[in-house]
């Protein structure tokens, strides 16, 4: 009896396969209503994130045409002084974006060896098992909020320099780039690792035939074959640095300068996301100083999406070589 | 239905209404929001049905607020601008200024500097860059790291028009934005000058400038060369009575001049 209750309820079909799949809005005016409806409020949702993008890029460059318009611009990207609040203020904003690169470089060369390095560990060295521990919380890095590095690098990575490297000021480009360094490091592990365990067992097993030592196939079969996604990688990390902003501002010291000779990680930097979060605060509304901070904010724009477009290049990249192998 | 809607639309007037007589916005400088904190606590203890909401933004946003009218009381370390009263009168709003405490900047040195006393012509140089060296002051051979406040508090601000006159600072000097974090470099650095207010001494060692040490005494006199009033603005005198008037004439009682002695400021008046 049993038995047959189940045989009977197995035979049933799981849907109504004789209603045709698509009606006429004639036949089923509210499944028609229904599905157009669906699909105009799916797409709206989509629409508001691409909207926001394009509604910030607006406001920003509408925001700075005021102060772009009434001052020389050869003077703006030119100029090495910032002073905005002085009687006859000058807005140059050079020295601020070398800054903003220079420390978001000095944190590659701190990140990326150790970024690749350690992508490759896990992927290719370190058992499966191990491998699902360690990532997790090497992404939790990530999760830090950028406060409390800041509040590390002021109060425990400052002084430290002071007293072990013989720097006079402890705030400084080296001090913010360590520490963006580490921002960065779970962003590039990340990606990094996921292209190169996404290359797939052939390649290793080739260069293994071939009687390639573990360490050759790593370092010259596979970090190769995956540098699209590991370029990749290294850009975001670099976006992730160059828009950091916490950080900056408690850990370079601020000083509106080059350093001199250039190579001098000891001295006090500032950097563009720093200048617009201090200084917004109380820039009198509808004055140049607010307009320059504005126009600050479309070089920054300008330059996170261009890196943006780079990295999207190297990824799409990346996923066809995936694809192919 | 329609009853139904005509008496939510009421309802929500009448709430609305209720709203509006007990809130209070307040808004502007992080320097005056902590007595603005401390008042704003005071008065929901005595009356907690009251809405007080204190946002602390910077001066520039508190005088902003008040021209748009979306604050009661601007908090500001600093007078208001001429262009922004002449934003404010366009907007026919008519700002009154409230000093509520006086507030002293205070040159800090490392505890371990030998150096007591600096003229303000002197603590000029350094932070124009013309003084780099301890040793040029009467100090041991050491390099002044120099830390100001960013150039957007009101602090800054202050020792800009007080002890700078205007004049510009050197490309490297370092900036820090609260005054906690400009003790704590001071404290930690040897070769530091910093400036930060008169609640912020501890761990640091504050110098006399101009011959006069800054105690509460010489700020509330002014005899110190850089102390200033804070300033609560409201559109217009508030009307008696009302919470406006209450909030801003507070600090005269005994409980708003030990709240304003609480955040490290100096009372106007003795008691």
């Amino acid at each position: 009896m049993m038995n047959n209750a189940e045989l009977t309820l197995t035979l049933e079909p799981a849907a109504d396969t004789r209603r045709p799949l698509a009606l006429t809005p004639g036949e089923d005016l509210r499944g028609y209503i229904a599905s157009h409806l669906g699909r105009a409020v799916l797409f709206l949702i989509t629409l508001t994130s691409v909207l926001a993008v394009v509604l910030i890029l607006l406001f920003v460059i509408v925001r700075s045409l005021g102060f772009l318009s009434g001052y020389s611009i050869i003077e703006f990207l030119g100029g090495l002084d910032w002073r905005p609040t002085a009687d006859s203020p000058v807005f140059g904003s050079l020295a601020i974006l070398v800054g903003s690169l220079y420390v978001s470089s000095a944190a590659l060369v701190f990140a990326v060896p150790v970024g690749i390095l350690a992508a490759v560990f896990l992927s290719d060295v370190l058992s499966w098992r191990a491998r699902n521990l360690v990532k997790p919380v090497v992404e939790i890095l990530a999760a830090i909020p950028s406060v409390a590095y800041g509040f590390f690098a002021v109060l425990v990575l400052a002084p430290w320099m002071q007293k072990h490297f013989g720097f006079s000021t402890g705030t400084n480009a080296l001090n913010a780039s360590l520490i963006l360094a580490f921002m960065a490091l779970p962003t590039i592990i990340s990606v990094a690792e996921d292209s190169i365990s996404a290359l797939g067992r052939e390649l290793r097993e080739a260069s293994y035939s071939c009687g390639a030592t573990r360490m050759e196939t790593m370092l010259k079969v596979i970090i190769p074959a995956a540098h699209s996604g590991i370029i990749a990688a290294v850009v975001l990390g670099m976006m992730r640095a160059i828009g950091e902003t916490m950080v900056v501002w408690m850990a370079s010291g601020n000083a509106t300068q080059i350093p001199h000779p250039w190579w001098d990680v000891s001295q006090s930097i500032r950097t563009m996301t720093a200048t617009i979060a201090g200084e917004m605060g109380e820039a009198p509304e509808g004055s140049q100083h607010r307009g320059a901070l504005f126009a600050i904010g479309v070089l920054l724009l300008i330059l996170t999406f261009g890196l943006n477009l780079v990295s999207e290049y190297f990824l799409s990249r990346a996923k066809k070589a995936a694809g192919r192998s | 239905m329609k009853r139904v809607v005509v008496g939510m639309m009421v309802a929500a007037l009448a709430m609305g209404a209720a709203v509006k007589a007990e809130t209070l916005q307040i808004d502007g400088s992080t320097t005056v929001g902590p007595v603005a904190d401390a008042f704003a606590e005071y008065f929901k203890s005595i009356q907690p049905d009251l809405a007080i909401t204190v946002k602390k933004t910077g001066s520039g946003d508190g005088a902003a607020a008040l021209i748009d009218g979306r604050c009661d009381i601007a908090t500001m370390s600093r007078f208001m601008k001429t262009e922004e009263f002449e934003k404010a009168v366009a907007n026919k709003v008519l700002p009154v200024a409230h000093v509520v405490a006086m507030d002293g900047v205070c040159v800090a040195v490392h505890p371990s500097n030998p150096v007591k006393a600096l003229t303000s012509a002197q603590v000029r140089d350094i932070y124009m860059g013309k003084i780099t060296n301890w040793s040029q002051v009467g100090g041991s051979n050491t390099p002044i790291v120099v830390i100001s406040r960013d150039t957007s508090s009101g602090t800054y601000e202050t020792f800009e028009s007080l002890v700078m006159k205007k004049a510009a600072m050197a490309a490297g000097v370092e900036y820090v934005n609260a005054n906690p974090q400009a003790q704590s470099r001071v404290r930690t650095t040897p070769g530091a000058i910093g400036y930060v207010g008169l609640g912020f001494l501890e761990g640091v060692k504050a110098l006399s400038i101009d011959g006069v040490t800054p105690t509460r005494s010489t700020v509330a006199s002014g005899t110190y060369p850089v102390s200033r009033p804070l300033f609560l603005f409201t559109n217009g005198y508030p009307k008696l009575g009302s919470i406006t008037h209450k909030f801003v004439t507070f600090y005269l009682t005994e409980k708003g001049q030990e709240l304003v002695e609480a955040k490290g400021y100096v009372p106007l008046t003795n008691y």
